[in-house]
């Protein structure tokens, strides 16, 4: 079931947008999951105060999907299809379980969705968590605005 | 600001190295050499200097950039995208290992973390028994590696382990358990502990900064991001090779291409695009073994809190190691494992540890804290342990099928349990397995109930590898890709040139058992090609 309409997600996406082998796009329904996934992955690590924390959530983002144009063009099409399935208002509450839209999930849904995917009997969603995981927590960690917190001084200046 | 380090591939360039970039051609290419070499890294590096300084022409392709010192950063944003496959997230077909390999020019040796060992003798005397291969021993391969040790500087590292590793021959020596000091290859090195995002003093002794200069020196040529298609094949032997020149952001093709024509060629693109290439070339396999006993060292790996700062990111990353469960069983027994420990920076940790919010947030607060261990399982010996098979996507990219099976879930659970016990020896107030379901455990008593009961299972278990071998195995008999000097069966003029000769894992790190053989390898492949004896590599 799940493998389908991930396939028909993707397929969907797909003919809505450009044909095969094209960098990935970020767009719609896609980003506002993006959007909702972010806070749920990092919470604990997000700024308290509302404007900073929302600031910081965009630019989280947007460093995900850098780092996915950074990946070779057939794992940017997983990517996509992966994106093309939360994308969809059926898949969402079937199989993520969250009911509203994406720009109105709670974010202990989201977190819930997470852990539910995490463990999941179906291989692709459990690699779906962990593409989000590694994507969310990895461009999060990447960036050296982050690394005072986790007490990293970061490389030598004197040669970075 | 501009590193003071002064950049030997700035100086070669300025003194008229030919190196072509593909991502800069607005022309189709058409190049010829007595001999191309396919892959940069330790087997094509080691390969591209012996054949040059034998007076052979010789073309060197590689997919990833010409990258060197002025631009390793030591950023993982930075470095992981230019200088890994798949921007260091490069995974089995289902999914259940993350493989890290180089991309860029010197491949996985400008991105290694230096670990230097010979073959161990054991692992040479399986592939005597096993494989046909009776020139493989210790004697016959002792003079080649003391010659690539000397080439490469590979020596005793001097300077004391950092708290990381410390930790590691602590605790095992509170065990009982013997562990020895990993030989390193670098002159003048720092301590700095980046050797993962390229070594930003030039004092890592890589193919980047080795072998490569020395055969640009003596009129190689480099062919950067060229991505190498297909063989073109006529009977038995390879006609030419056409390449697929890639854009300045190395992923997407610009639309210009390579064909390479060559009298001998010598693939070396590593245990993963060797043998692709190959399949995308319906190269003839006699022996139906192309692509098939594809090995990982699948890679187990606990972190542990400790009172005091590890700071892991600090000093050279791995200098302590444990061969002690290699030996506790019959080689081709229960899967046995080495110990070593691995640089901890921000991205590769906080990708690692499971679970996310605020459990993994508080993990990371305490990074200062965290020591990291690795097991590395030694698969290809046991009967049931026989690796993955490279395979195509439907675009004609690699994928490796590796199977997780019962051997190697068995193996992880022995090496998360023997890794919690040394950390807790160690005086960690707590350990953090890398397992989806595992808490953190407060004591080595509640670890070892803990990790036993895990389920061991497909994604529930992080499994991570750096050391990809086999799937073009040598042997001395018909059931090889290769005969025991590299040669190809089924094509006169194509050897094969790095760790996808291998007919098993090795059970170490494989640097140094690609560099010595391959050095072996292709002074007889310049031998046979020049008409003469082949001149010692950095003797000119």
């Amino acid at each position: 079931m799940a493998a389908l309409v991930l396939a028909a997600g993707g397929g969907l996406y797909r003919m809505t947008h450009t044909g095969q082998a094209q960098p990935f796009v970020l767009d719609g329904e896609a980003r506002a999951a993006l959007r909702a996934i972010v806070p749920a992955l990092l919470a604990g690590a997000l700024p308290a105060d509302p404007q900073q924390r929302a600031q910081a959530v965009a630019a989280t983002v947007e460093r995900v999907h850098q780092t996915i144009l950074g990946l070779p063009l057939a794992t940017q099409k997983e990517v996509q299809d992966l994106f093309g399935l939360l994308a969809l208002p059926p898949a969402r509450r079937l199989l993520a379980g969250v009911t509203p839209a994406w720009s109105e999930a709670r974010e202990d849904e989201v977190a819930a969705f997470l852990q539910d995917w995490r463990s999941h009997g179906l291989g692709l969603l459990r690699t779906a968590y962990q593409a989000l995981h590694d994507l969310v927590l990895g461009a999060w960690y990447s960036d050296p605005a982050h690394w005072a917190a986790i007490g990293y001084p970061g490389p030598p200046e004197a040669l970075s | 600001m501009s590193s003071p380090i002064p950049d030997p591939i700035q100086a070669g360039l300025a003194r008229g190295w030919k190196v072509i970039d593909g991502a800069a051609q607005e022309h189709d290419l058409a190049l010829a050499a007595d001999v191309v070499v396919v892959g940069s890294g330790a087997g094509g590096g080691v390969t591209a200097e012996i054949l040059a300084l034998a007076g052979l022409t010789v073309i060197l392709v590689e997919e990833g950039a010409l990258k060197s010192s002025r631009d390793f950063k030591m950023r993982e944003a930075e470095a992981y995208p230019a200088l890994y496959q798949e921007s260091a997230a490069r995974k089995t077909l289902d999914k259940g290992i993350n493989i890290l390999q180089g991309r860029t020019v010197g491949g996985s040796t400008t991105v290694n973390w230096t670990s230097s060992f010979r073959t161990p003798p054991e692992t040479l005397a399986f592939w005597r028994d096993h494989y046909a291969l009776g020139g493989y021993t210790p004697e016959a391969l002792a003079p080649w590696f003391a010659r690539m040790e000397g080439r490469l500087h590979i020596a005793d590292w001097p300077t004391p382990p950092n708290e990381n590793n410390e930790l590691l021959r602590r605790g095992a020596q509170k065990l009982g358990i013997p562990t020895g000091l990993i030989r390193r290859n670098v002159n003048g090195c720092w301590n700095l502990g980046y050797c993962g995002m390229g070594c930003p003093t030039n004092a890592k002794q890589s193919m980047l900064v080795s072998t490569i200069p020395s055969a640009l020196d003596h009129g190689a040529t480099l062919l950067t991001r060229a991505r190498a298609e297909r063989f073109l094949i006529d009977g038995e032997r390879v006609q030419a090779l056409d390449c697929t020149l890639l854009g300045a952001n190395g992923i997407e093709a610009s639309g210009r291409r390579a064909s390479l024509k060559a009298r001998h060629w010598v693939l070396a693109g590593g245990a993963i695009n060797s043998p692709a290439l190959l399949l995308r070339s319906n190269a003839p396999d006699p022996s139906g073994l192309l692509g098939k006993r594809t090995f990982l060292h699948p890679t187990l790996i606990s972190a542990a809190v400790f009172p005091q700062r590890v700071d892991g990111y600090a000093g050279a990353p791995q200098t302590v190691y444990s061969d002690h469960f290699l030996h506790t069983q019959p080689i081709d027994g229960p899967l046995g494992y080495k110990l070593e420990a691995p640089p901890l920076h921000p991205v590769l940790l906080a990708t690692t540890m499971a679970g996310f919010g605020s459990a993994h947030a508080e993990t990371m607060r305490q990074f200062p804290h965290l020591q990291g261990m690795l097991a590395l399982l030694r698969d290809g010996f046991h009967e049931d342990a026989r690796g993955g098979r490279v395979q195509l996507n439907a675009d004609g990219s690699p994928v490796l099928d590796y199977p997780l099976n019962d051997p190697v879930w068995d193996g992880a659970r022995r090496a998360l349990l023997t890794m919690a016990e040394i950390q807790f020896a160690a005086g960690a107030h707590s350990v953090q397995v890398a397992h989806e379901s595992a808490p953190r455990y407060a004591s080595w008593r509640a670890a070892r109930q803990g990790i036993a009961a895990l389920p061991y299972r497909l994604h529930a278990v992080r499994v991570a590898s750096a050391h990809v071998m086999g799937g073009c195995m040598m042997s001395g008999d018909a059931n090889g890709v290769t005969d025991p000097d590299g040669r190809y069966h089924g094509l006169r003029n194509l050897s094969v040139h790095d760790g996808s000769l291998f007919p098993t894992a090795i059970g170490a790190n494989p640097q140094l058992s690609i560099y010595g053989i391959v050095a072996r390898l292709a002074s007889s492949l310049a031998a046979a090609l020049s008409g003469q004896a082949a001149p010692a590599a950095g003797a000119a």
